[in-house]
């Protein structure tokens, strides 16, 4: 179990990347995949490295995404 | 043919919900902002300060004038009006004046503010009404397409100044203190933990607090001016921006690419209005003065 | 409901109208108000200023009215019944939240001391010009009631109406006096509190979940609630549903704008305030409202003497506008009389009403002085040659 994930609302997106280049630990990178109105979401590519501070949650502006702690 | 399977999918744990939906009327999304607008991040750093600061949340009212920002009351899963153009300050003074123990935010933008709503904004902070001001500045009206707003930077080009603004912009946080705002802050949409904070000191602060959000309008201020999209004006901020607590406001004015001073410049205390309104009143009237019952 | 003891001044009292009227938003319950100077307006603000903090609420004079006209308006959604008063210049003003008003359904009240215009105009002189503009003056379709007191005792009771009108029916009202009877003293008894009815404001009983903030009741006008009790509403003035959420489509639109104005039909007709005399053998009416109705009281009495079967029909409630009950006179009667400050303004409506019926005689006036007698009299005269 990592220290932290992230969740992600797909359809929600609008793929302004904001969360990708504020991640403090890069744990996103833009997915090649992309939602119904053709927008890229997040792709977690290092979970690992995730703290679950939320900081992409604080950033999204449409609501997408948030970070977590998971329970130890 | 779209692929909507992400990747890499993360474990999410069961009931996890993002912190921020039980502040919106979910039923109401998607929003009708643009992709790289700001003011999403402006609502998730409000979100923060209203659970930081254990608000009760039946308390809270969001008052809106008119614009994209002006939109967040009707997002906002709290008592919300979206009133007239410029107008919700008075509004809002009504509203804070009839029931004193509600907490009163006004949201909404420049030109709505500062423009149309300048005088009411001036007022409202020389009689130190107990208002929690935040405007989001995009530097423009974007709603109707971008035009010049009091704040657009010269010599940038705008819908109603096709070959560049001319008119010098007003510095928000000079005007806000010069009228008497007891709070005065700046912040970016990139600073969000600051601005988060910003809204949660003010939101305990009594009197008139103004914090003054500089927010990326991608598809009108940016597009016209070949300023990049939003995550191009977040990196903008993020590179340009100086915190400078308790700068003198009159050397925080903006200009098109140079430095953005960000920061807490006023936190003063000032009697507030129902302080100088009862003081006054028990002054000259002595036990013939009467608490307002207002609520009928 | 009965007035709360606190804002009445039981008694016999020689006062103006401006000043009977601010007693009357006492006795109706307003415990806030807005106000901007603007004569012959302004001692009804001025008096409220002096008689509240030691009744219990507040006065706050804004930096304009614009200001004023909506901060009345978040305080009635603060709780509270509240009212501004102005003149033609600050009537203008308000255009714009006398719309938001009527579009959000705030109950709250305008008071108009009429004078002479347009524009700056005769500020100190009366005129009953702005009559259109109540009914108009904002953008859009949507509909206000309107008041016309034709004394001080009237601008008492009428004030007393005027608030619990606006409950009934969520709407925006208009109390239209004009300067004379703003500035006129006569006797004004003012009841005690137990005999004065006032309307509470409808408070839904429903919990949060069920309740519809902008959902018609029995008389098409939603119930109110007020912010703080948990009920997380939103009133905007897009046209919106039943929720108040934004719901910018042709259906919405249709069933909400019409909404806004056929709720008040039956002030149009079976719940018209009017004050009518000497109708049953009339063969001309003089139809009249507000101070001109008191020159035109001298002229019906010239008139009879004369051997004129001469009636009168008084408006009170001016909007909705008494439509049938001019039609009706109209089938009646030769022809109708109808004198105003103004170069023709209700006297556009009893035509409309009259249908041809009848004919319509109106005595204009530019404004800035009451009618002379004679010049209704000459018209009743003419309308039965």
């Amino acid at each position: 179990m990592t220290k932290g994930f992230v969740a992600i609302a797909v359809e929600r997106c609008k793929g302004c990347g904001f969360c990708v280049e504020f991640c403090p630990t890069h744990v996103l990178a833009l997915s090649s995949a992309y939602n119904s109105k053709g927008y890229h979401a997040p792709n977690v590519i290092a979970v690992e490295k995730c703290s679950g501070c939320n900081l992409c949650g604080m950033y999204c502006p449409d609501f997408a995404i948030f970070g977590g702690r998971n329970a130890r | 043919m779209n692929v909507t399977e992400l990747e890499n999918a993360c474990e999410v744990p069961a009931g996890a919900c993002n912190p921020v939906e039980p502040f919106l009327r979910m039923e109401r999304m998607p929003h009708i902002w643009c992709p790289g607008c700001g003011i999403g991040t402006t609502v998730n750093c409000f979100t923060r300060a209203l659970l930081d600061s254990k608000a009760n949340l039946d308390k809270v009212a969001v008052v809106s004038g008119i614009g994209c920002t002006g939109r967040v009351a009707g997002y906002a899963n709290l008592d919300s009006f979206h009133t007239t153009h410029g107008r919700a300050i008075p509004f809002a003074t009504g509203l804070k004046l009839a029931n004193p123990e509600l907490q009163v935010v006004v949201y909404s933008g420049d030109g709505d503010l500062f423009a149309i709503g300048g005088n009411h904004f001036i007022h409202a902070a020389r009689r130190n009404m107990d208002l929690k001001v935040i405007c989001v500045n995009n530097l423009t009206y974007a709603m109707t397409g971008g035009q010049t707003a009091p704040t657009t930077p010269g010599e940038v080009i705008s819908a109603t100044s096709p070959y560049g603004v001319f008119e010098p912009a007003f510095n928000l946080v000079a005007l806000a203190e010069a009228a008497g705002a007891s709070y005065v802050a700046r912040w970016t949409t990139y600073h969000v933990n600051q601005l988060a904070r910003s809204m949660k000191e003010a939101l305990a602060k009594k009197g008139f607090c103004f914090i003054e959000v500089l927010s990326p309008c991608p598809t009108l201020y940016q597009r016209r001016n070949k300023m990049g999209d939003g995550l191009d004006a977040m990196k903008f901020y993020k590179q340009v921006s100086k915190v400078r607590n308790g700068a003198p406001t009159s050397e925080c004015a903006l200009t098109k690419a140079g430095e953005i001073v960000v920061g807490k410049f006023v936190d003063r205390d000032r009697p507030g209005y129902f302080d100088l309104l009862k003081g006054q009143m028990t002054a000259s009237l002595g036990d013939r003065y009467a608490e307002p019952e207002i609520l009928c | 409901m009965h007035a709360d003891p606190h804002g009445v001044l039981t008694g016999v009292h020689f006062l103006d109208g401006d000043h009977a009227c601010c007693e009357g938003t006492l006795a109706a319950g307003a415990r806030f108000s807005a106000g901007y100077p603007i004569t012959p307006s302004t001692e009804v603000v001025e008096r409220f200023a002096s008689r509240i903090p030691t009744v219990g609420g507040i006065f706050i004079q804004m930096e304009d009215e614009l200001a004023a006209s909506i901060a009345i308006q978040g305080a009635v959604w603060g709780g509270a019944k509240a009212f501004t008063v102005t003149s033609g210049p600050g009537f203008s003003l308000m255009m714009e939240h006398i719309g938001y008003a009527a579009m959000t359904e705030t109950p709250c009240v305008f008071v108009n001391v009429q004078r002479g215009g347009p524009s700056t105009g005769l500020p100190t002189l009366p005129a009953q010009a702005d009559m259109m503009q109540a009914r108009w003056g904002s953008h859009g379709d949507y509909g206000i009631i309107a008041l016309c007191p034709n004394s001080p005792q009237e601008c008492f009771d009428l004030t007393v109406t005027a608030f619990n009108l606006a409950e009934e029916f969520r709407v925006p009202v208009m109390l239209m006096l004009d300067e004379c009877v703003g500035h006129m003293t006569e006797k004004v008894v003012i009841p005690e509190a137990e005999k004065i009815e006032v309307m509470p404001r409808r408070y839904t009983k429903l919990p949060p979940a069920e309740f519809r903030l902008f959902r018609p009741a029995e008389n098409d006008a939603p119930e109110m609630t007020r912010a703080g009790e948990g009920y997380r509403f939103h009133v905007t003035g897009l046209t919106h549903d039943e929720r108040g959420y934004p719901s910018m489509n042709l259906e919405t639109q249709d069933r909400l704008v019409r909404r806004l104005s056929t709720k008040l039909a039956s002030l149009a007709g079976e719940r018209a305030l009017f004050d009518a005399a000497d109708l049953d053998d009339a063969e001309v009416v003089v139809v009249s409202y507000g101070i001109t109705s008191r020159v035109a009281q001298r002229a019906l009495q010239l008139a009879r003497q004369r051997g004129i079967r001469a009636g009168k029909f008084r408006i009170i409630s001016a909007w909705p506008f008494p439509a049938e009950h001019i039609a009706s006179l109209a089938g009646r009667v030769k022809a109708l009389v109808v004198p105003e400050l103004n170069l023709g303004q209700m006297v556009h409506e009893v035509a409309r009403a009259a249908s041809g019926k009848a004919r319509v005689i109106p005595v204009s006036h530019a404004g800035g002085s009451v009618h002379d007698p004679a010049e209704i009299l000459k018209a009743i005269e003419e309308a039965v040659r």
